[in-house]
This record gives structure tokens, sequence and C-alpha cells, in this order.
């Protein structure tokens, strides 16, 4: 209002004048450090072009650590298409929750709720539309955003305890419904499968019949099976990766970790926060949306498991691990978490017998009747304990841990020098 | 007229559960200030005391079979009977009842174990975290159930006196044909109790009023020399026994399993909420409405014009008082805000 006689008068002062008069403006500039001295004249068209180094080096090296997967993760024995799929689609959720969880603060105990509306959206548009795969993943994180807008506006009318209530409210809602009154649309406990002879319209319009051999979702002729899905996954996820990073510099993410800090102050100063945790409400909504479409387009097949509170309480757990508020933590989680479930869950009784065959006999036994409960159908019984233990020992997450011992390590060669 | 109150019937039984268990997280709430998503949990906890009971009684032996002469047949008998007879058997026949007497003091342990070992180190930490370690222990309590009672539900049966049905007609000396079952009624007469216990421990003994002044004021009542800590376990306590007695009671009429505490926790959120978080009138009242307005909605009449309605009715109600008035039925202004 009283900058636009500035940006009239004479370049040299205006510089000068803006600045002060405008101190929210410097929330872009919080990563100032290569920004020249001199300010160009107007105001709107400060921003830099190209985001910071250390962004474009960070999301270099991202996708580098991403798309070497199968080669890095051969030495763990998880370099096969399958595991590398979940670690990509679980990073993308887990990615997309910690806008809402990490950044503004709010705990939401629903998100596998959007997680199953993207994988049915998606099965739905393999079924109606094509079986490409680009109509399912715009239409999945389409429905999946408008879910969010709808839970979010109610939810969102609260904060702390209640919100997280509400959404798990709303999350056991859908799963309810998705088993009963909905079972025309999701085909409950079968779970909803593309068929062969499904009316494909737009397949049915270029190439004259919508019945397949075999129904698979492809990308413009290419099929998604093996290898070729998880390179899919690995483009959306580093796509998902860099708009959160975007999301997390940009003065809409400075605005969301102030609401974090303190919300009432955000109030006082005249800020009206509700459009911006519903925005970040929504925008994580579509993000675990994504990664549902995902899901079904690695496998075309979509169930209401998928959305029980189980499977919310599994996302908050990867976000937390890695470092909740981090831009790689929940990405690292969702790899940890996949990974030990996957070793987990294969293990069995003659395998712990194998395992620890060097033991005498008599603590074979002992040693394989304790573990025997962890391990296999136990996966959850050693979620449960690893949730508890991250929470009462690590709060901030593996990150804060790494940081943890980066300091010590400082510290302590710090100490011996002073000593010196 | 008959349908109708049948209906409220079968919605005060379900309101019940609810209510006592929102009563639980309600008293948590408000005196150490924890949301306990374990509370689900002790739930589930109390209807495996009574299943535990139950496979303690029935303990058997293989012994032959005499009615049957034609070839070797063997049948288990309880070592109850084998001892004691007719007596033994009744035991049997009445361990739901009997069951009631195991569990108070089991979940009043368990309880204080909890309290004492784990929720405590949590009071001045963030909520997210209390909500995250409270979900960690429901899910090792319900592996834990699952490793040791297997994943099927276990069923377990009233006392024989009272599995039939109350002819509710008679009773009231209204004209028509209403029965219900007895043991229906029974968990209704005894939530109201348990309910008019805790009201009345709370209202009218001293140890209560103390405890309510440390809702009220916490540093305060400190300041006077009252180890509140110590009451404030205790009140945990009675909120585990609460929902230990809910669920042991609710075993003849819900087979339990070990997923049948989240599926009721949810549930008691929602009325809580509605209800008003930190009131404890309006847990109870929230908890029997909704349980009344569900049963109504599970009316084949009702589900012929709105398919599923019984399954959403509660969020619907929740949606709206929330739009309505967000602070719940009976919520007060300032009472948990945050």
């Amino acid at each position: 209002m009283d900058t636009t006689p500035q940006n009239n008068t004479p370049q040299t002062t205006a510089p000068q004048t803006t600045a002060p008069a405008e101190p929210q403006r410097s929330a872009h500039y919080h990563h100032s450090t290569d920004l020249p001295t001199q300010l160009p004249p107007r105001g709107p068209d400060m921003r830099p072009l190209w985001p910071p180094k250390v962004d474009i080096l960070m999301t270099v090296l991202f996708a580098v650590a991403v798309f070497t997967m199968p080669i890095w993760l051969q030495p763990f024995g998880a370099a096969y298409p399958d595991l590398m799929q979940r670690f990509a689609i679980f990073g993308i959720f887990a990615i997309g929750f910690n806008i809402l969880f990490g950044l503004t603060g709010y705990l939401s105990f629903g998100h596998a709720a959007f997680l199953g509306v993207g994988s049915y959206a998606a099965v739905w548009s393999f079924k109606l539309l094509s079986l490409n795969i680009v109509p399912a993943i715009l239409l999945s994180i389409g429905i999946a955003g408008l879910f969010a807008l709808a839970i979010g506006y109610v939810s969102l009318r609260r904060s702390g305890i209640y919100f997280a209530i509400l959404t798990l409210a709303f999350a056991q809602m859908c799963y309810n419904l998705a088993y009963s009154v909905l079972t025309p649309i999701t085909n409950g406990e079968t779970g909803l499968r593309v068929l062969r002879d499904d009316p494909r319209v737009l397949d049915a319009l270029v190439t004259g019949t919508s019945e397949v051999a075999v129904p698979r979702a492809s990308f413009f002729g290419i099929e998604m099976s093996g290898m070729t899905g998880f390179w899919t996954c690995a483009v959306c996820l580093l796509i998902a990766f860099y708009i959160a990073l975007r999301i997390t510099r940009s003065p809409f993410g400075m605005m969301l970790r102030g609401i974090k800090s303190n919300q009432t102050r955000m109030n006082y100063i005249g800020f009206n926060t509700r459009p911006y945790t519903l925005v970040a409400f929504v925008v994580s909504g579509m993000y675990a949306g994504l990664a549902g479409a995902l899901l079904a387009v690695v496998d075309p097949l979509a169930g209401a498991e998928r959305m029980q509170w189980t499977a919310s309480g599994e996302v908050v757990l990867m976000t937390i691990l890695g470092g909740a508020g981090t831009l790689l933590g929940p990405f690292l989680g969702a790899v940890l978490i996949k990974y030990f479930e996957n070793i987990f869950s294969a293990l069995s009784d003659s395998t712990l017998f194998q395992a620890f065959s060097f033991l005498p006999d008599t603590a074979r036994e002992v040693v394989v009747t304790i573990v025997s409960p962890f391990v296999g159908e136990g996966w959850h019984l050693t979620l449960g304990v690893l949730f508890m233990l991250v929470v009462i020992f690590l709060p901030g997450g593996l990150t804060e841990g790494f940081r943890r011992i980066a300091r010590a390590l400082r510290g302590g060669s710090g100490k011996k020098e002073s000593s010196q | 007229m008959d349908a109708i109150l049948l209906q409220v019937l079968n919605g005060l039984d379900k309101g019940g559960a609810y209510a006592l268990i929102a009563l639980g997280l309600t008293l948590t709430f408000g005196t150490l200030g924890v949301v306990n998503f374990a509370h689900g949990a002790l739930f589930m906890l109390g209807a495996f005391c009574t299943v535990a009971l139950q496979s303690l009684l029935t303990m058997s032996t293989r012994v032959r079979d005499e009615s049957i002469t034609f070839f070797e047949a063997y049948k288990e008998v309880p070592y109850l009977v084998t001892w004691f007879g007719d007596t033994g058997a009744g035991i049997i026949d009445w361990v739901v009842p009997i069951s009631v007497l195991v569990t108070i003091p089991v979940m009043l342990l368990i309880g204080v174990i909890f309290e004492r070992g784990l929720i405590r180190f949590f009071y001045k930490r963030p909520h997210a975290e209390q909500i995250l370690v409270t979900f960690g222990l429901a899910v090792v309590l319900q592996e834990l159930i699952k490793l040791w009672f297997g994943a099927n539900p276990i069923p377990v049966s009233a006392p024989e006196v009272v599995r039939g049905s109350a002819d509710i007609s008679d009773i009231l000396g209204i004209g028509g044909n209403l029965s219900y079952p007895w043991w229906r009624l029974i968990y209704l007469a005894s939530s109201m109790l348990i309910i008019g216990v805790v009201f009345a421990f709370l209202n009218l003994t001293t140890y209560g009023m103390v405890v309510r002044a440390g809702m009220a004021d916490r540093e305060t009542v400190q300041f006077l020399g009252i180890n509140i800590e110590r009451r404030f376990t205790v009140v945990f306590g009675i909120a585990a026994v609460v929902a230990g007695l809910a669920g042991a009671l609710y075993t003849p009429i819900l087979t339990p399993n070990y997923h049948i505490g989240m599926e009721f926790l949810v549930l008691s959120f929602v009325v809580v909420v509605v209800g008003g978080m930190g009131s404890l009138p309006g847990a109870v009242a929230a908890g029997f409405l909704l349980g009344i307005l569900q049963s109504f909605a599970s009316l084949n009449e009702v589900k012929s014009i709105l398919p599923g309605i019984d399954q959403i009715i509660i969020y619907l109600v929740a949606v709206v008082v929330l739009l309505a008035r967000p602070r719940g039925l009976l919520g007060r202004k300032g009472v948990m805000e945050t």
C-alpha cells in the first residue's frame, strides 16, 4: 500500500526505504548468503530465479542416491524392484506427511485414508479410462486432494489433540465405509482389481478395443513391471522431493514453520493461519494420493486394509524415526521401516534356528523363544516397540541422533584443543 | 412404540461402554493432562481378564466318556467339575461376574504400572509425543494379546440364569410384546452403577475433592502440601479399572478379539470430543446419546433411506457438533484448548 509511491521514487533511494518497511519480505532471503549486497530496485522481482546452490546440490545428491539404489542396495540384499518400489512409494508418503506434521506441527492420524483413496481412484482410472498411468496418477492426486480438503476443513477447526483424534476418526470412517456400504466402489474385502474386459474409454478410442491379455499399467506403451515400475516411482519420488524442498524454502514454508512454533502469535501478528494449514493438509493429502496411485501402478489392486489406522501410525513412525521437520529424514525413515519389515516378516522359527546355530542347544532354544514373537507375523509387535523406543529416547529421530553424535565428536575434539 | 423403546435400550448398552471408556479418558486427561491412546487397549485387557479367567477355570482333563459304550470315547472335564461337582460347574457358569473381582485389582495394578513406569515421564513433553508413545503402547499390548490368545475371537457366555431375554413390557407394565436380553440390561445397570460410583468418589469424598481441586489448579494444591501426583496415579488406576470393567462385562455381548480396543477407542474419542474435552458429565451424556443415535441409525427403515448411515452417524454428529459448538456439548472455555 505505502510501497507503491516508493516504487516511483528514484532508484537509488528505493532499496533503503523498502527494506525496513516490509519486514516479512526478508523471509525470501533466509538463505541469502550468495545474494548481492546491492538490492535490485523493484520489489516483487527481487527473488533469485534459481534456487540456492545448496538446494540444487541436495537435489542432485538425492537423485543420484535414489537412481543408484539398484547398485548400492545390492550388498543389503534389497536391490530388487518390489522392495525398492516400496521404498520410493512410502518415501513419497512420508515426505508428504512431513509437510503437515514436521513443518506445520499438526499430527494427523488418518493419512492412510488418502493413500487408500488414491489407490482406489487409480484402479478405477485403469478400469474406466485407460491403462496409462498418467491419467491414473492425476486422478488420484485430484481425488485425494478433494478428500483432504473436505476432511481438513472440518478437522482443522481444532488443533493439537483434537486434530489428531478427528483425523483418526475420519480415517476410521473411510475404512468402515470401504468395507460396508461402498462395496460397489471398493469391492469390499476382496479388493478392487483391474479386469481384462473393463470399458477403458480412452484405450478404446486409441486402439479400437479395450480388451487386453494381461491388464497391467503402462506409460505410453512401456509396461510397469519389474524395474520400469521402480524407475517410475523413483522419478515421482524425485519430483515429490523437489516440490517438498521448494515448499520448505518458500515464504509459505516459513509461514508453516511459524504456525508450528507459535500459532497464537501468528494470529496476533495478523495472519489468518487457517488457509495455510488447510493448504498444507491438502498438499500432504495429495502426496498420500500419489503414493496410493503408485501402489496401484506397480500392482493394479486396491484394498481397504491400506486405510487402517496401523497404516496411518506407520507413516507417523517413518517420519519421526527419520526426523520430523527435516527434508531427508522421512525418506530415510520410510526406507528403514520397509527394509526391516521385509527382513523381519520373512524370518521364521526355522530360519532363526539356522541363524543362531553357532550357540549351544539350550541357549539357542532360549534365544529363539525370545526372538520369535518379534519376527514373521509378529512384525507389528516389533514396530510398536520401536515406536515407543524412538519416542521415548530419540524424539528428534535419526537425523537428530546423527547431529548429536557429530556435536559430541566436535565437542570432544574442541575440549582437547582447549585443554592443550 | 415398542421398536423405539427397543432401539433406546440397544443404544443404552452400547452407549454404556462408550460412556465408561470416555469417562476414563476424560479423567486421565483432566488429571494428568495426557491423551491416552492406549485407553482402548485397557478396555481390551479387561475383556481378556475374563477370557483368561475362563480358560483358567475350564482347565480340563481327559476322562473316559461312560455314556458311550460302543467304543472308547473320551471327553474333556474341567478340574473344577471333577473336584467340586455341581458347585464347580456353577463357578464356571458364573465366570463373567466372578471376573469382575479379578479385573478390578489386575487393572488397578496395570494402570499404576503404566502411570509410574511410562506416562509420568511424558507430562512435560509435547502432546504429540504423548499421543505417539501411548499409541505405540497400544500396538504393543494388542500384539502381545494376539500372541498369547491368538487372532480368533474367543466366545464367553453370560451365566445360564440371565442368558435368556427379559420381558420388558411385563416389567414396565406396558402393553405389547417386548423382550430384551437380560445380560444387556445387567450391563446397562452396572455401567450406570460404575459411573455413579466414580462420580460419588469424586464429588462426595475428601480424596475426590482434592483430586478435583488438583484438576482445577494443580500448583495451588501442591503448595498446600498435598502430594497430588500420588492421587493422580490413583486416578489413572481408577480410569484403567473403569475401562477394564467395561471390557470384562462386555464379553458376553461382543466376542472379544485382540483389536476390539482400537475400535472402541476411536469411537470413545469422538464421544469425548462431542461431549466436550475435560467435562465428565459431557463424556457420559455424549456416550449414551451417541449410542442411542447409532442404534436408531441401524434400524432397517433408516438404512433403506440412507444406506450406510449406521457406520458413519457418530462421525457425522461429531462434525456437526464441532462446526456448531467447537468446544463440544458441555465443554468450557479454556479447558484443554491447545
